[in-house]
């Protein structure tokens, strides 16, 4: 695992000061493969936290804003304090364990390029998974965890707090809203990973397509943990 | 050495396309997928220009019964501005550039096969294309097509009541921006990766073409714009629709209350022009990058000062997110926040003069070739320098306080944003349809074409400077009730003249392009005699751009005129020069 992840880190010299000339054969081609596609998919992020930065500012900036009321002429907050449901932890407990299977996924998947040798250039199948199915693991634990959310939904309309009644619960829903829609972004390439293996897939195919998908799940992870954050001690 | 490297090249790219619908409609050749974007775009800038025209004959002939259309309200005025800023910059300036000549040169001129990620590539695309089409059909839904202008203000462009065309029409709108943020990003994504990626053995950064340097640089505005953009959009769709308040106050229409209130119509403005001011450089700097290139290819002269152009480039990319509080002069905001956007926002104007320096030292005695895209990449820094030229004024609050909203501004960003940008796209066009058709585009049209531009479009938007200090606001439909405007109308009337002649020109390019096609002159694999990789490889480059070899670069892209070279240009991927030779 290591030599793996030692000769597919990005090195910034290497990116500025020379092609690389597409190193893409043999033993290479899973280092150039794995290389360019964490590139794209930091890249990508980047993308998504300007999203989630551009939230982030305006939920600040809208917490502070007056308004006035037309009954008393004065000016007022709209903003109504959200106790968030003590459900939201468990709900966290479960993405971060979620985030744990993921990683042994990853690991596995690129235990099984080094069983296969990792010299052929895209000929060697797929063996049998060995030991558990973190995949599936890791797709069910993410389904749990939307699921709950949507219980989180339906007990914040129960107490009345729906997507127009204050800005607080607009943004809960917005920021919950769009970290969902791209988890559930990972959940299907969970399913894309999985329906490559059955399509005897290549085991760096799998592999890379596996490694990806990891990073993005750590990175909602990471995306909820501070999603939680600004919305306890900035509500 | 071809074997190895044929196997190598082999296993990374994609088969070739074998059915007529993945050859040309869903491809993942990054060719094809360029001059998709290209026809998408050439077809919206046809679409915007008729809007634009019939704008100005309603401002001289407000009573104008026009066929199809009948009488131009008020309303509709607005709704042809809104669509033709939205059309024009997102379908136009953002899609040629970056997407059409971007996608289809970027991997030839770094020695790639195709982009990172062809399937995203295609996807982009075909993103891009479907907004484009829920945008056109905000014209064809019950109240037509919103008036909120390009930038979007709430509460008019947040209430479905403000107003017609601030219905389903205003949501359609919303929704195609929202969907061009995507497929903006995934091609950004997309440029990115491939430049740090995929480049040839021996294509150092600094090897690479200005071009290069400018898509790459405009998909890093683009990955860090479009992403605050979609979070605008969603948030002003959700006000819309799901009761919110983010962007609405308290307001009331025809004295009732909307419905909302607390929310902030600035709060709209930070997020709309964090997006919008990067988008004015990414719309500018693709041209930037290519007319440097074209200025040394038909100069027959490295450029001048390499280095200081891609410092400059990174710098406007830079200052570019650090100013857009310069379009909010007049919001109220505190002067001494006004005056550091000021500051920031005259300081684009170093690396701007660097550039243009750059470019005057570059063509500075050398044996220019008066070529069509040459003219063109003139025209370029021409008006470049003329638009430019009065950002510095609009930077001043003071004078801004003046100017703002008036047709100075609109001469401003038609010159430097918009024909200067089409400028580019047409020098563009010129300089590699020989590549991409093999054939050449006929010369005499193009010179008709590039006066009629020239003097058309100075024709048209120097007058809008003196309207502007003249206090001629930018979204009157009609003159003939306000009696200031009155001296103003044969100004105007000018300006409608010029715009028929100038569209007009514009129809010669359009049949040059489709006549060349089939008709012009065939062309050799290199004939403008340009040192960079498309122009080593076959006309048109076959699908896999270099027919199973990769190149080997060993020399920058702008050697041309060395001493003691037989030719006086070296390819990149010719034998290493010796330095100091």
């Amino acid at each position: 695992m290591a030599s793996i992840t030692t000769s597919t880190s990005i090195d910034p010299a290497e990116v500025i000061l020379g092609g690389r000339g597409h190193l893409d054969h043999g033993s290479a081609d899973f280092s150039a493969r794995l290389r360019r596609s964490r590139l794209g998919l930091i890249v990508g992020l980047t993308g998504i936290v300007m999203i989630f930065v551009s939230y982030s500012s305006a939920y600040v900036v809208r917490k502070g804003l007056p308004t006035l009321d037309p009954e008393t002429g004065t000016l007022v907050h709209d903003w109504l304090s959200l106790q968030l449901p003590n459900f939201l932890l468990v709900n966290t407990l479960v993405l971060l364990v979620s985030t744990v299977t993921m990683e042994l996924a990853r690991r596995q998947a690129a235990r099984e390029v080094l069983a296969s040798g990792n010299s052929a250039v895209a000929t060697t199948t797929r063996t049998e998974t060995q030991g558990m199915p973190w995949l599936a693991v890791t797709g069910i634990l993410g389904l749990s965890f939307l699921a709950g959310q949507w219980l989180v939904w339906r007990e914040l309309a129960a107490s009345g707090f729906y997507v127009s009644t204050s800005p607080s619960s607009s943004f809960f829903y917005l920021l919950t809203g769009t970290h969902g829609i791209h988890l559930l972004g990972g959940i299907l390439a969970l399913l894309a990973v999985s329906a490559a293996s059955l399509l005897r897939q290549t085991a760096e195919s799998r592999a890379v397509a596996v490694d990806i998908t990891a990073w993005y799940w750590h990175f909602m992870t990471f995306l909820w943990v501070y999603i939680l954050c600004l919305l306890e001690f900035a509500h | 050495m071809a074997t190895g490297e044929f196997a190598a090249h082999a296993a990374h790219a994609h088969a070739g396309p074998t059915s007529w619908i993945r050859k040309y409609v869903f491809s993942l050749d990054h060719k094809v997928i360029g001059m998709q974007y290209y026809f998408l775009a050439l077809t919206a800038v046809f679409v915007g220009m008729i809007l634009s025209l019939l704008m100005r004959i309603h401002l001289i002939w407000p009573d104008a019964t026009l066929p199809l259309l009948g009488e131009i309200k008020p309303e509709t005025y607005l709704s042809l501005l809104t669509m033709h800023g939205t059309i024009m910059v997102f379908f136009v300036l953002t899609t040629a550039p970056q997407g059409g000549f971007g996608n289809y040169f970027l991997p030839i001129q770094i020695g790639a096969p195709d982009m990172a990620f062809p399937v995203l590539n295609m996807l982009s695309f075909w993103v891009t294309a479907l907004a484009f089409i829920v945008m056109i059909a905000a014209f064809f839904v019950v109240g037509g097509a919103p008036l909120h202008g390009w930038t979007g203000y709430p509460p008019l462009s947040a209430l479905q009541s403000s107003g017609p065309g601030e219905g389903l029409g205003a949501d359609l709108w919303v929704i195609s921006i929202a969907l061009f943020c995507i497929g903006a990003l995934m091609s950004a994504l997309n440029f990115i990766t491939t430049t740090l990626d995929m480049r040839a053995k021996g294509m150092t950064m600094m090897r690479m073409p200005l071009t290069c340097w400018a898509w790459f640089i405009t998909a890093i505005l683009g990955l860090l714009a479009f992403g605050v953009l979609l979070s605008a959009g969603i948030l002003l769709l959700l006000d819309r629709n799901a009761g919110t308040s983010f962007f609405v106050p308290l307001v009331t229409i025809n004295g009732q209350l909307a419905g909302h209130k607390g929310g902030s119509p600035l709060l709209w403005q930070h997020l709309f022009w964090f997006f919008g001011h990067p988008e004015v450089y990414i719309a500018i700097l693709p041209a930037m990058g290519l007319c440097s290139q074209l200025l040394s290819v038909f100069s027959r002269k490295p450029i001048f000062g390499y280095k200081a152009m891609v410092y400059a480039m990174l710098s406007i990319g830079f200052l570019g997110f650090m100013v857009w509080g310069h379009h909010m002069f007049m919001s109220g905001m505190s002067p001494y926040t006004a005056f550091a956007f000021s500051i920031m926002t005259m300081a684009i104007g170093v690396p701007s003069a660097i550039k243009t320096f750059n470019w005057l030292g570059t063509i500075w005695r050398g044996r220019i070739r008066f070529t069509s895209p040459m003219l063109f990449a003139l025209g370029f820094v021409s008006l470049f320098v003329s638009g430019g030229i009065s950002g510095p004024f609009l930077a001043q609050p003071v004078l801004d306080i003046q100017l703002h909203d008036t047709y100075f501004v609109v001469g401003h960003f038609h010159l430097i944003m918009g024909v200067a940008s089409i400028f580019g796209i047409f020098a563009a066009t010129y300089y590699w349809f020989p590549k991409m058709y093999g054939r050449m585009m006929n010369e005499n049209l193009a010179r008709w074409h590039f006066f009629i531009s020239l003097i058309g479009t100075y024709a048209i938007f120097m007058p809008m400077h003196y309207l502007g200090m003249a206090g001629h606001l930018r979204r009157y439909s009609q003159l003939t009730e306000l009696n200031y405007l009155h001296g103003l109308v044969p100004l105007q009337t000018f300006m409608t003249y010029a715009a028929f002649v100038t569209i007009a020109g514009q129809f010669i390019f359009l049949f040059n392009l489709f006549w060349s096609m089939k008709f012009g002159k065939k062309a050799s694999d290199n004939p403008w005699e340009a040192t960079t990789l498309e122009w080593t490889t076959a006309t048109p480059p076959p699908h896999d751009n270099f027919g199973g070899h990769m190149p080997v670069v060993n020399n920058g892209p702008y050697e041309y005129s060395v001493p003691g070279e037989a030719r006086d240009f070296v390819m990149q991927t010719d034998p290493a020069l010796v330095k100091g030779h």
